[in-house]
């Protein structure tokens, strides 16, 4: 039986993880992929919290489902943006894209 | 009756009139709308109290109180609420007259005297505005529109004295004139406050009703600093008449007021605008006697003091104007003590009905006496003493005149003056004696200075006028109204007042007190003699006992310094003690306190700004790390 801590603990690194690689990557991209790290961690919370806690109930499922549909349509405009950004700059170093501005 | 509110609406429409359009209009076309306007004004108030006093006004035996208008103007709740109506009762009725008829004869003496004057216009829209407010203020069903009009009052006085608002003196004078009743308005206001606090009205009617029973028992017993609240009311209350009527201390607006054109002084400064003061006390005269009768004692102390005051100095000052002004202090103050020594009811009231008639004989022999200084003015182009003399020659008809005013403010019979004030000595005769002889001797000194002035103007040697300065009679315009007015101050004292005006509105019988009036015949006479002997001729026999004097001769010339005195205690007292402390703690502490927190917001602001980096991996570090910080907190605390 895989007990809930083991659940908590995976997600709990991989946040941080995610956290770390959020504020330590200058590529946009890698930035992007650690913000992926950051939403899974929590979905992994809400798929395990459901299951352990509510087992007759979905809406931690449904919460998590939720959140990757999200997700992807948020990677879709960030990508987007990444695009932009790099027409706009010639590279896509995040510190480079600190005026908040066009 | 309801046709009444046109004699308070139309000179507003005239203002306005003149106001918006008069700088468009010839000043001819304009002087000549006003007063006819005025006249329309005179017409209306003569109708009126030809209908209350003959037809509609006596109900029983009694003059009734009539309010043919009234509008509830600002309704806060049920209780509180500000009216504007009008008001009929004899004392206002007769007020009307006076007000109309003094104003119309200014604006027709105008026309002559401020011809080719810049601002022509100004001036005869400011006549209609204070025409207005004095109106408004005479017919005030309540104490709180009559305060209304009196600071509508104030402030066309204002415009008026400064009307020559080029000339640095009209300036100074019409602000102090200003500032000085303001000083006095203030203490009025806080005596309404307490007044209407306690008894929840505003209303004259309910205020005076079954003798003051209202005030007598709404306030319960309350006392501050060892008086009544009702005496500090009502005290307070007389501090806005005695503002406005020039009483001591408060007088010193009123002789700095003549710098305001001549004809102005004699609407507002002899015989409207200045019994402001006495209207308000008589209106209100059974609240002041049942509720606060040590408050009327001290009107009539004052009173007499103020009387006194200003003869001496009107014997020693040389512009003619001043002399009148310092005459008319001396003339309120009469009024004032009227009412000060009066008793209520029937015969016992004499002094209530005495002070009426006086005012309304005064505001028409005061008004001859400015109009006929005005006239002389005008025609030697100066206010100095020096510069006139043998004047009877040149100008006729204000010779005669002015004669004939001096005569009715010297209380000879039978002229008005005569009549009124013996009611005033007789009033005060029987109650005060001490009152009396100062009266008494008031009147001795009043005839002295009248004629003082009188002959120095019109006698006093054989000055001659040489060249285009040579003195003329002054133009039909100005020497009509004169007429005019002379004519009512030989035969308005005939009137039976008592008839008309009592304290308690039931007429009552009045005979002429012989010795009383024996005796004021005599002080009179006395005094035009003294002035006969010493100012018919030049000679310096004047100068002389001007020498021997001394002491006493230049205090009354600098008015007893209550200018300097005034001028000491708001510089030095006021100024220094209370206001730069203040100005200190507004620089220092409030100021300071800003400028501190807007030094350290400034501070920690530029210390903090590199933060503010744009660089989004830095800002979140910054998140989690506070994230942490309170999680670990929220954990462990």
């Amino acid at each position: 039986m895989i007990k809930l801590e083991f659940y908590l603990v995976i997600s709990t690194l991989m946040f941080f993880i995610g956290i770390f690689g959020f504020i330590t990557r200058k590529s946009m991209i890698a930035v992007l992929i650690s913000l992926e790290l950051v939403l899974n961690a929590v979905e992994i919370n809400f798929a395990a919290f459901n299951r352990f806690l509510f087992p007759h109930q979905l809406e931690g499922m449904f919460f998590a489902l939720f959140g990757i549909a999200i997700t992807a349509a948020e990677t879709a405009v960030a990508l987007a943006i990444i695009i932009n950004a790099y027409r706009k700059l010639g590279n896509i170093n995040i510190n480079d894209a600190s005026k908040m501005r066009g | 009756m309801e046709y009444s509110i046109l004699i308070v609406i139309t000179p507003f429409l005239l203002f306005l009139f003149l106001g918006l359009v008069g700088g468009k209009l010839k000043p001819n076309v304009a002087g000549l709308i006003g007063t006819l306007g005025m006249g329309l004004c005179a017409v209306l108030a003569y109708t009126v109290a030809f209908q209350y006093f003959f037809n509609v006004g006596k109900i029983g035996e009694s003059w009734s109180q009539i309010v043919p208008f009234n509008f509830v103007w600002l309704k806060f709740t049920d209780l509180l609420h500000i009216d504007l109506g009008v008001l009929l009762d004899p004392i206002s009725v007769m007020m009307l007259v006076v007000i109309t008829t003094v104003s119309l004869m200014v604006h027709i003496y105008s026309l002559g005297y401020m011809k080719g004057e810049t601002g022509f216009q100004r001036y005869y829209a400011l006549l209609s505005l204070f025409s207005f407010s004095m109106l408004g203020l005479v017919v005030a069903t309540n104490i709180f529109q009559m305060y209304i009009f009196w600071e509508l009052v104030g402030v066309s006085s204002y415009s008026l004295i400064g009307f020559y608002y080029q000339k640095p003196s009209a300036v100074a004078a019409s602000k102090k004139a200003f500032i000085v009743t303001r000083f006095a308005d203030l203490g009025f206001l806080i005596g309404i406050l307490i007044l209407s606090f306690y008894t929840k009205t505003f209303d004259f009617a309910s205020l005076t009703a079954n003798d003051a029973e209202l005030v007598t028992t709404s306030f319960a017993g309350g006392t501050f600093m060892g008086l009544s609240l009702a005496t500090w009311a009502l005290a307070l209350i007389f501090m806005g008449g005695a503002g406005k009527s020039a009483m001591f201390p408060l007088h010193i607006w009123l002789p700095d007021a003549m710098e305001g054109p001549t004809p102005v002084s004699a609407l507002i400064h002899a015989a409207t605008m200045v019994v402001a003061g006495v209207f308000l006390v008589a209106r209100m005269f059974p609240v002041y006697f049942f509720a606060a009768p040590d408050v009327l004692t001290m009107i009539a102390y004052v009173g007499a003091f103020t009387a006194l005051f200003a003869a001496v100095i009107a014997i020693t000052q040389t512009d003619i104007k001043r002399v009148l002004a310092f005459s008319t202090i001396s003339q309120i103050a009469y009024m004032m003590v009227a009412l000060g020594v009066s008793e209520y009811g029937g015969h016992d009231g004499l002094g209530y009905m005495a002070s009426m008639f006086h005012l309304f004989t005064h505001a028409f022999f005061k008004a001859l006496l400015f109009l006929g200084a005005g006239s002389v003015i005008h025609a030697v182009h100066s206010n100095e003493m020096k510069d006139m003399g043998n004047l009877r020659k040149y100008m006729p008809i204000t010779n005669i005149t002015f004669a004939i005013a001096c005569l009715a403010i010297a209380g000879i019979i039978p002229f008005s003056g005569f009549f009124s004030k013996d009611e005033i000595l007789a009033a005060a005769y029987h109650n005060h004696p001490a009152i009396f002889w100062t009266l008494w001797f008031v009147a001795g000194l009043t005839a002295f200075y009248m004629w003082r002035l009188y002959y120095s103007i019109f006698w006093n040697g054989d000055k001659k006028y040489d060249g285009h300065h040579k003195p003329h009679e002054s133009p039909w315009t100005m020497a009509v109204p004169l007429v005019i007015l002379a004519v009512f101050s030989i035969f308005s004292g005939l009137i039976p007042f008592a008839n008309f005006i009592s304290s308690d509105n039931m007429p009552f019988y009045t005979h002429i007190d012989w010795k009383v009036a024996s005796l004021s015949l005599v002080v009179a006479v006395t005094g035009i003699f003294v002035a006969r002997m010493l100012y018919r001729k030049a000679s310096t026999k004047p100068a002389e006992i001007a020498q021997k004097m001394g002491g006493l001769y230049t205090a009354s010339l600098k008015k007893f310094y209550m200018d300097e005195v005034w001028g000491w205690v708001t510089k030095t007292v006021v100024f220094r003690y209370i206001c730069e402390p203040i100005k200190w703690f507004d620089r220092h502490i409030i100021d300071g306190s800003m400028n501190g927190l807007a030094w350290v917001t400034q501070k920690s602001s530029t210390a903090i700004r590199g933060l503010q980096s744009g660089q989004v991996q830095f800002y979140t570090w910054f998140f989690v790390a506070g994230t942490l910080v309170i999680a670990l907190l929220v954990l462990f605390l």
